[in-house]
């Protein structure tokens, strides 16, 4: 059984500490925010220009001057704080944020990241995730393992626009848990339940080592 | 002492505008746009203009009103998802568009606007924002040149102002007016509240009156929202 998207975002909450500010990308990834355990103190940063990052309004009490970096209405907490988006960048760049969960659109055996485009069909802009994967302290990256399709996406070499060369830490997917160490060699530490280490390699072509 | 302040968006725009011009628009999605200003510059009609602003609206709202007038030729900004005409222009070739990295493109304006003609950043090493840029090893890693932005206009928004030109922005709506402000040749702010000098806190104050040239206190502000995302009320 893979791992569902709410699984998926309970795996990448275990990459949570206490006392981290962290930076939460669009999708899967936004569901972290759900699995912050109890008493843990997470500060969530929204890159346009917040931290801590309070739950959505409640309904007819949604503030338009007030929203994330997915454009969402939500809500500030006691110890939040605005800035302007160069003060939130030069925190980003600067590492000052201890961890980014972002989605992917394929993530490469060497750390390399693709997750901003596909040439001739998709054009939207890379918002903000090259500067989250260039100056996080840790990158952890949550998707599907393989392409409706079928194909791979934990690859040799990224086909797509890269958003950043060796960057990715942490790859979980919905079928286990990869250490991907920025380029220092794919280690599978983790099943989800019921799959078994040929069936990833079946779906995979990066190359790997295992040691659950 | 210098009158800042005119009557609307028109007036302050009067005489500023001209086809070509480069024009730096503050917001983020919707949020903290210059509702006025960019109702006012859809109005006079220029054409040709580059626009740099971290998105470019929805379809019939914000920046996006200047596109369906054909009014944009080039945009530079770091995300256009919200935009379906946007995507339609630029794959026709209609429209020439230079994406930024979000961070960078903030930087390049601060940048700008204090006088600092280029920087190096970690953003983009190895991705095709670096194409044709130079890269420089700094204490071991690789970093990529990029270069400061001005603009000949940037249109801003604020919470209040006062007749100097002094802002105060609300929570998340400041995000690009602040640097926007500093690295027009030309800044022409609107605010929901104009007040006197001597109303707002000093030590408050985010944007000081030097870098805003004209002030308007807009109006019928439509602070349309994106995504309105909701939890229902818990029995009380």
């Amino acid at each position: 059984m893979a791992w569902t998207r709410d699984d998926l975002a309970a795996q990448a909450a275990r990459e949570l500490r206490d006392g981290f500010y962290v930076n939460l990308g669009i999708g899967i990834p936004t569901l972290v925010a759900n699995h912050i355990p109890p008493g843990m103190d997470v500060t969530l940063q929204s890159e346009n220009g917040m931290l801590g990052m309070g739950p959505f309004p409640y309904e007819g009490e949604a503030d338009p001057d007030l929203i994330n970096a997915g454009k969402q209405t939500i809500t500030e907490l006691p110890d939040s704080s605005y800035f302007s988006s160069a003060d939130s960048f030069a925190m980003i760049r600067g590492g000052h944020i201890d961890l980014s969960i972002l989605g992917a659109m394929q993530v490469a055996g060497n750390g390399d990241l693709a997750n901003w485009m596909v040439p001739g069909k998709m054009v939207k802009g890379m918002g903000g995730a090259m500067d989250l994967v260039a100056g996080v302290k840790r990158v952890v990256i949550v998707m599907e393992h393989n392409e409706k399709s079928g194909a791979p996406k934990l690859v040799k070499e990224c086909s797509l626009p890269l958003t950043g060369a060796k960057v990715v830490d942490l790859l979980i997917t919905d079928l286990g848990v990869f250490e991907v160490n920025r380029g220092a060699g794919v280690v599978l530490t983790e099943l989800a339940p019921g799959v078994t280490v040929d069936e990833i390699r079946a779906k995979t072509e990066a190359e790997f080592t295992v040691r659950l | 002492m210098v009158d800042k302040v005119r009557k609307d968006a028109a007036e302050a725009l009067a005489g500023v505008l001209k086809d070509g011009m480069t024009i730096m628009a503050g917001g983020f999605g919707l949020c903290g746009i210059p509702e006025n200003l960019i109702a006012a510059i859809r109005e006079a009609g220029v054409k040709d203009l580059t626009v740099i602003s971290n998105n470019c609206g929805v379809d019939d709202f914000g920046l996006g009103v200047l596109l369906a007038g054909g009014q944009i030729r080039k945009m530079i900004s770091s995300y256009v998802g919200e935009n379906k005409l946007f995507e339609k222009l630029y794959l026709s070739g209609d429209l020439e568009l230079e994406f930024n990295p979000q961070g960078t493109l903030a930087e390049r304006i601060r940048a700008g606007g204090a006088g600092i003609p280029a920087f190096f950043t970690r953003t983009g090493v190895g991705t095709l924002v670096a194409e044709g840029k130079e890269v420089r090893e700094f204490d071991g890693e690789q970093y990529v040149m990029e270069r400061g932005l001005i603009a000949d206009l940037s249109i801003v928004k604020a919470w209040k102002g006062d007749t100097e030109g002094n802002l105060i922005y609300k929570k998340t709506a400041r995000n690009f007016n602040p640097m926007m402000a500093t690295a027009g040749k030309v800044c022409v702010a609107e605010v929901e509240e104009l007040v006197d000098i001597g109303q707002l806190d000093k030590d408050m104050i985010h944007t000081p009156g030097i870098y805003v040239d004209y002030i308007v206190r807009g109006s019928n502000y439509e602070k349309r929202i994106e995504r309105e995302t909701t939890r229902p009320k818990e029995a009380a």
